[in-house]
């Protein structure tokens, strides 16, 4: 019984061995650091198991990923959820492969607090890493399980069998599927750190590209998301919102929400308000009513937005060392030196927020598509003052998130009067320009650069400090839950703490992964803002990685050396190279279009040091009299590790791209004294159709028999950075302030 | 009393006439394809046919749809017959979150219906009223470019 | 004898009428140039607000298209004219096109080969302006990215299909000199006065046109109607019923919101944002120049608005309309209401005017959505609401702001728009 094993502690490997070296960085003498909880730690659990791979550190028992039986068959349970990426399905994959089974055979489960593994968050590019890895492990093991079960009422060795679509065959043509031979097998045990070996080159699934299996019902109008839920006798709710961040109602003419046509109830509790109806339409109108008679103090004041980076560096603020090495002259000599902004920015979910709420015979139980169903029943447990266990949240997709939007707030809402009318399931939908106003946004930061060159061209000097707010809001007491605010016994948000690197909060990807003898790097994470800040993919990644970029170019000209060499004659790591070079020779770099106004620029990341890489290489033109900027190609090189579904990650890169694309060109909050403007896609415009990029290609590195890294979000920082570098070179104009196309910028570049 | 011909089915709802025909769809007729994004005609994701143009139900009160033929992309095709262009979706995997996409289909729809021939650019015009966060643009293009190479035929 | 003078006398005639004509519709060739001089800046920043006053890419710039390459459709009684390339591609643009020549197109409307120009381009304005605004204009154009793009053949019904005739419509319309400041007035009123009458070329929508396309002198700024949308008036805009101010019209003119007015539209939409690419005191100057323009006729007055109390069926059935169609927007305490404090549907131009024109235009086109930047979107609504619906909601709305002076002619006139959106 000799099985070959190895270590596919995934996750981990990759975290000590590229964690290591950043972790190094952080605990050098003399820099104290405050260690957070990682964004996608598995909040409120305690780690069971450190030497396990993946999350079977939170959750070690087999049986908390899969269960066999004979009623149900097979069924794996994951604590991620589907948030659009596909990863539903590719976690199948990941199960159907280690357990050799044809994914049909599986009955799949998302979170569900009743059913599934607590891992936390379904954020920060993790869900593979994390559950991918823990399932890839989990289920191979519990096939082992069943094979030593067979073989032993068999009395068989383990090598002689053969499973075929959850049957064990042995030599002589006896059978047993894996429901009997479960039959004796105690699932409810601790993983083990060594899972049985499988060469990557024999895989049938993993690294093939598995249809997804929500795509059919969602181009044909099946009910998909929880907006789609129908309840018996359920309600619809809206609520009503004031007008502003620390507005108190005064009062509200509740005998006109009285007059409206139908039963309409006003649920009440301090500031909070909202109506409920039989009839969705009817609870819009009610809405609108209670909008026109509802009466409220004037709130908190909005900054000026012309000079929100400048207040930005003059609110308390806890200054955190990010990264420091050699010896920093002061000042720098020859330094090129940068200040760059970035705007406050949305999610922008195309679906607003929605939830539903049940409260039935003591147990409230809640779908909601947040992405962490488990910090989430807390929250809301405390908030509604039940025990955790009589809360219940079940995942049910809602539109693409990408991060922290209202998703958690609306399920409090739903808790919040499904509390007040016991009985009865509430479908609380937020309206745009709810989900606009009210929902955490992306961080307005500021970063300053100083970086200089040795005699050789060689990088040198790097100094680097940030600004901004937290990119972590997520929901760790009643407190942040927006909702709660409201109240009349008000819940106050837990203290804000950055995420720790290496992951990172505003600082993710703040350190550049060139080598460069000389470095500083510091955030100041600013603690008092008018607006709620949270978690948007990739968090600081996006301006940090397009500052360290743009600086990388400005010094390669002033190098007189090409751009790409230049990146190149500062990494080591062969799987950045390979990324950078494959860009470079499927786009011919440096190939340049003719015909005015164009302009090419390159870009590279590695994800938080850790994880994907990305290169990345754009062309466009810039119309300099209009200022439209058109991107005519883009050629990306990317290298998960291990590819798990293939057009899964190239849809995700492709989206990236043009999701990046948007926040750099066109994206930014737009408020002033007199409110938020950007309450709807008109105050806030996104990349449409016409501006789409004309080409995109994207090359895939696969690594058989590495660890995931993650795909979701390696894109947005180099894309970015890709835009910004190609403007330069189109227009001979360093933009330093994103978005990068706003209305009027081509008056810098003269007429 | 409001009668609605949805899908080449009459239906006798009880509604008001300033209801819009997207909560109607979705909450008396029991649909799901079209979807709530904005009310406000901006986004595109409750783009439904109405005498074979694509609007907004959104902003179309079921008190002007007398006489007139409504169409969702349940009338496109199933599961298990999709039509050409849920075909295209699926075999393209054009969608993420796929929350935008059963407009986008409409709208697509629509286009072909009149011109079986778009070019890139007339293609490109013609989605511009609907959004799709997830940047799925390139596959939604590519997919109502596979249907054009086709014929064109919806 | 006899016999031969009247030969010799039709003969004479014949060739002078023939040299006439030959002198009325021929024009030179005006040699081409490949060099251009490189303009500095100051001249191209001079020259680029010359030619965003004279709105040169609202006409220029087809829809997706490129900067100033031409293509857009220009649809006349005459027929379908498309609009040429002025980038300075040599070929298919006006790279060839020497200072010269792009003078005589702006002054006389006579393209650099000497064929003649429809007048659709504005010549009779631009040949007001000065010599120095053209020659800082031509050097912006020359500086522009050059590019390879033909538009459609022109669609023009005979007999203004043969262009020379246009020589005969020149004869009447084409006159007058680059603007001299009067100097009894301000120099912003001279400038205004400049902007509104030169490049600008405001009275091209905003006077009656006349038969043969030309505008009525005598009637100049008194309204026009163009692409089916009313170009309302210009003169005593302070002494209307609604008056407008200074600060109101200049936030009109630049695509922002006019308080109690509302915001730009239809064609007046691209000029108000080449407008706004205009320094502020260009946009005051235009302002103080309109707003300057008194009353001319003796007409009474129309009475005040007064808002109806009792609405007819066809408005309750526009109120419900409303509701499920506007209300998300227009609503009281709708998010465009209270946080961008944009007026009551009822307060606004569209709904006050006399004609309901403008209103069903708005309705039923909309506004269009910007991508890069924010703007003042309206979506359409020509699918989803048939005449009698956008009647309806129009007499709500005319009931709620003007219902003493109703709308009569609602149904021909939305009837009429519909028809002239059919046509391709």
């Amino acid at each position: 019984m000799k099985n070959p094993t190895q270590n596919v502690n995934l996750s981990r490997r990759a975290f000590v061995i590229n964690g290591a070296l950043v972790m190094g960085f952080a605990m050098l003498p003399g820099i104290p650091r405050a260690f957070a909880d990682t964004e996608v730690d598995t909040l409120g659990t305690t780690i069971l198991a450190p030497d396990l791979p993946g999350s079977l550190r939170a959750t070690p028992y087999l049986d908390a990923w899969i269960r066999i039986d004979a009623k149900d068959g097979i069924t794996v349970y994951t604590g991620k959820v589907e948030l659009g990426t596909g990863v539903k399905t590719a976690l199948l994959q990941i199960a159907a492969e280690r357990l050799e089974v044809s994914p049909g055979l599986i009955r799949f489960l998302t979170a569900d607090t009743a059913l599934t593994p607590n891992e936390g968050y379904t954020a920060g590019s993790h869900t593979i890493v994390d559950s991918g890895t823990a399932l890839f492990n989990a289920a191979a093991q519990v096939r082992q399980l069943l094979l030593e079960s067979a073989a032993r009422q068999w009395q068989r060795s383990i090598d002689s069998l053969t499973t075929r679509d959850a049957v064990i065959y042995d030599t002589q043509g006896r059978s047993m599927t894996y429901a009997q031979a479960v039959v004796g097998v105690q699932l409810h045990r601790f993983a083990s750190a060594n899972s049985p070996f499988k060469p990557a080159g024999s895989f049938t699934l993993i690294g093939k590209s598995l249809p997804r299996l929500d795509i059919p019902a969602k181009v044909s109008g099946g009910a998909a998301y929880v907006q789609d839920m129908r309840l018996p006798d359920m309600l619809h709710a809206r609520v009503i919102r004031p007008p502003r961040r620390g507005s108190q109602l005064l009062e509200i003419d509740e005998a006109a929400l009285r007059q409206l046509p139908g039963e309409v109830k006003l649920v009440r509790n301090g500031s909070y308000l909202a109506v409920v109806a039989t009839d969705e339409w009817l609870a819009v109108k009610a809405m609108r009513e209670g909008y026109a008679k509802a009466r409220w103090t004037e709130g908190n004041p909005l900054p000026d937005s012309t000079h929100i980076h400048q207040l930005l560096t003059e609110l308390p603020a806890r200054r955190y060392p990010v990264s420091a090495k050699g010896d920093l002259p002061q000042p720098l000599p020859r330094a090129y030196k940068a200040r760059v902004t970035k705007q406050y920015l949305m999610h922008g979910s195309i679906g607003p927020s929605c939830a539903v709420a049940w409260f039935k015979d003591g147990t409230l139980t809640v779908w909601t598509h947040t992405q962490g169903v488990y910090p989430l029943r807390a929250g809301i447990a405390e908030m509604v003052g039940l025990p955790v266990a009589q809360v219940r949240c079940i995942h049910a997709e809602g539109s693409g998130c990408y991060g922290h939007n209202g998703a958690d707030d609306a399920a409090a809402d739903a808790a919040l009067i499904a509390m007040a009318i016991p009985g009865k399931p509430i479908r609380v939908q937020w309206m745009r320009e709810q989900e606009n106003l009210w929902e955490p946004y992306s961080s307005a930061m500021l970063a300053e650069v100083e970086a200089g060159l040795d005699d050789s061209g060689r990088l040198r000097d790097w100094k680097y400090e940030l600004w901004s707010t937290p990119h972590n809001e997520r929901i760790v007491n009643a407190g942040r839950l927006l909702p709660a605010w409201l109240l009349a016994n008000p819940f106050t948000p837990a203290p804000s703490v950055p995420i720790a690197q290496p992951e990172g909060d505003g600082d993710r990807n703040a350190v550049p992964l060139y080598e460069i003898p000389n470095l500083k790097v510091d955030m100041n994470f600013v603690l008092t803002m008018p607006f709620r800040t949270s978690a948007m993919r990739s968090l600081g990644a996006h301006i940090n990685i397009f500052a360290i970029e743009s600086t990388v170019d400005e010094l390669a000209a002033r190098a007189t050396i090409d751009p790409v060499q230049f990146r190149l004659n500062h990494l080591s790591d062969p799987r950045a190279r390979a990324v950078v070079e494959r860009v470079a020779a499927e786009f011919r770099w440096p190939h340049k279009a003719t015909g005015p106004g164009s302009g090419i620029g390159f870009a590279f990341a590695r994800y938080k040091n850790i994880m994907g890489y990305c290169a990345i290489a754009v062309q466009l033109h810039v119309q300099r009299q209009t200022g439209q900027v058109m991107i005519d190609r883009v050629v990306a090189a990317v290298d998960v590790g291990q590819i798990v579904s293939p057009d899964g990650l190239l849809n995700q890169i492709q989206g990236g791209i043009v999701q990046s694309a948007s926040w750099t060109l066109y994206e930014r909050i737009l408020y002033d004294a007199s409110g938020m403007h950007s309450f709807d896609w008109s105050g806030y415009p996104i990349m449409r159709f016409p501006d789409l990029p004309q080409q995109v290609e994207v090359h895939m590195i696969d690594q058989p028999d590495q660890p995931f890294l993650g795909a979701a979000e390696i894109v947005q920082g180099p894309m970015a950075a890709a835009l910004g570098n190609a403007i330069n070179d189109a227009t001979g104009k360093r933009l330093l302030d994103l978005p990068l196309a706003r209305r009027g910028w081509q008056d810098a570049l003269g007429s | 009393m409001i009668t609605l011909d949805i899908n080449g089915k009459t239906h006798e709802l009880d509604i008001a006439d300033d209801m819009p025909l997207l909560y109607a769809l979705r909450n008396q007729v029991g649909l799901n394809g079209a979807k709530y994004g904005c009310g406000l005609g901006q986004c595109g994701a409750c783009t439904v046919l109405v005498n074979d143009k694509p609007v907004f139900s959104c902003l179309t009160p079921c008190g002007a749809l007398a006489g007139k033929s409504v169409r969702t992309v349940e009338s496109l095709g199933s599961v298990d017959q999709p039509g050409p262009l849920q075909k295209a979706f699926i075999d393209e995997q054009a969608a993420q979150c796929g929350y935008c996409i059963a407009g986008m289909i409409v709208r697509a729809q629509a286009l072909l219906e009149a011109n079986p021939h778009p070019d890139d650019e007339t293609i490109r015009r013609h989605m511009a009223p609907n959004l799709c966060r997830c940047g799925t643009h390139v596959r939604i293009f590519a997919a109502i470019k596979s249907v054009v190479a086709q014929g064109g035929k919806v | 004898m006899k016999r031969k003078t009247i030969i010799g006398a039709v003969l004479a005639i014949g060739v002078a009428g023939l040299g006439f004509a030959f002198w009325m519709m021929w024009r030179p060739e005006i040699a081409t140039v490949s060099q251009h001089l490189n303009a500095d800046r100051e001249t191209l920043d001079r020259g680029r607000r010359v030619v965003e006053a004279g709105d040169c890419a609202v006409c220029h710039t087809r829809p997706g298209g490129a900067y100033m390459a031409g293509g857009l459709p220009l649809v006349t009684p005459f027929g379908t004219l498309f609009t040429t390339n002025i980038t300075p591609d040599p070929q298919s643009g006006i790279g060839q096109w020497s200072l010269d020549a792009f003078e005589r197109a702006m002054r006389e409307g006579i393209a650099r080969d000497g064929h003649f120009l429809y007048p659709a381009f504005p010549y009779v304005h631009y040949r007001k302006l000065s010599d120095a605004d053209i020659a800082d204009a031509y050097a912006f154009l020359m500086s522009v990215d050059p590019i390879k793009y033909t538009a459609p053949e022109n669609h023009m019904v005979f007999p203004m299909n043969f262009r020379p005739l246009v020589s005969f419509w020149n004869l009447l319309f084409l006159h007058g000199d680059p603007l001299e400041p009067l100097p009894n007035r301000s120099a912003q009123w001279n400038r205004g006065r400049y902007l509104v009458e030169g490049a600008g070329h405001c009275s091209s929508c905003h006077s009656p046109l006349n038969l043969i396309g030309g505008e009525k002198g005598s009637e100049l700024f008194n309204g026009g109607v163009v692409d089916g949308w009313t170009a309302p008036a210009l003169h005593g805009m302070t002494e209307a019923q609604h008056p407008w101010n200074e600060a109101q019209l200049v936030a009109y003119l630049t695509g922002e919101v006019a308080e109690g007015h509302g915001a730009a539209a239809g064609p007046m939409l691209p000029v108000s944002l080449s407008i706004a690419q205009l320094p502020a005191e260009d946009a005051h100057a235009i302002a103080q120049y309109i707003l300057d323009l008194k009353k001319t006729s003796s007409d009474a007055p129309s009475p005040p608005c007064t808002s109806g109390v009792k609405p007819s069926a066809t408005a309750l059935r526009g109120a419900a309309l409303f509701e499920g169609a506007c209300a998300s927007c227009h609503g009281r305490a709708a998010p465009m209401r209270v946080i961008e404090s944009r007026p009551a549907l009822a307060n606004t131009s569209a709904v006050r005017a006399d004609s309901p024109r403008n209103l069903i235009q708005t309705i039923l086109q909309g506004i269009p959505m910007s991508s890069a930047a924010s703007s003042h979107y309206m979506p359409a609504f020509a699918h989803n609401l048939d005449d009698t619906h956008v009647a309806a909601l129009a007499e709500y709305l005319r009931n709620e702001s003007c219902a003493n002076r109703p709308w009569t002619d609602l149904d021909k006139t939305i009837k009429s728009i519909r028809a002239q959106e059919q046509q391709p």
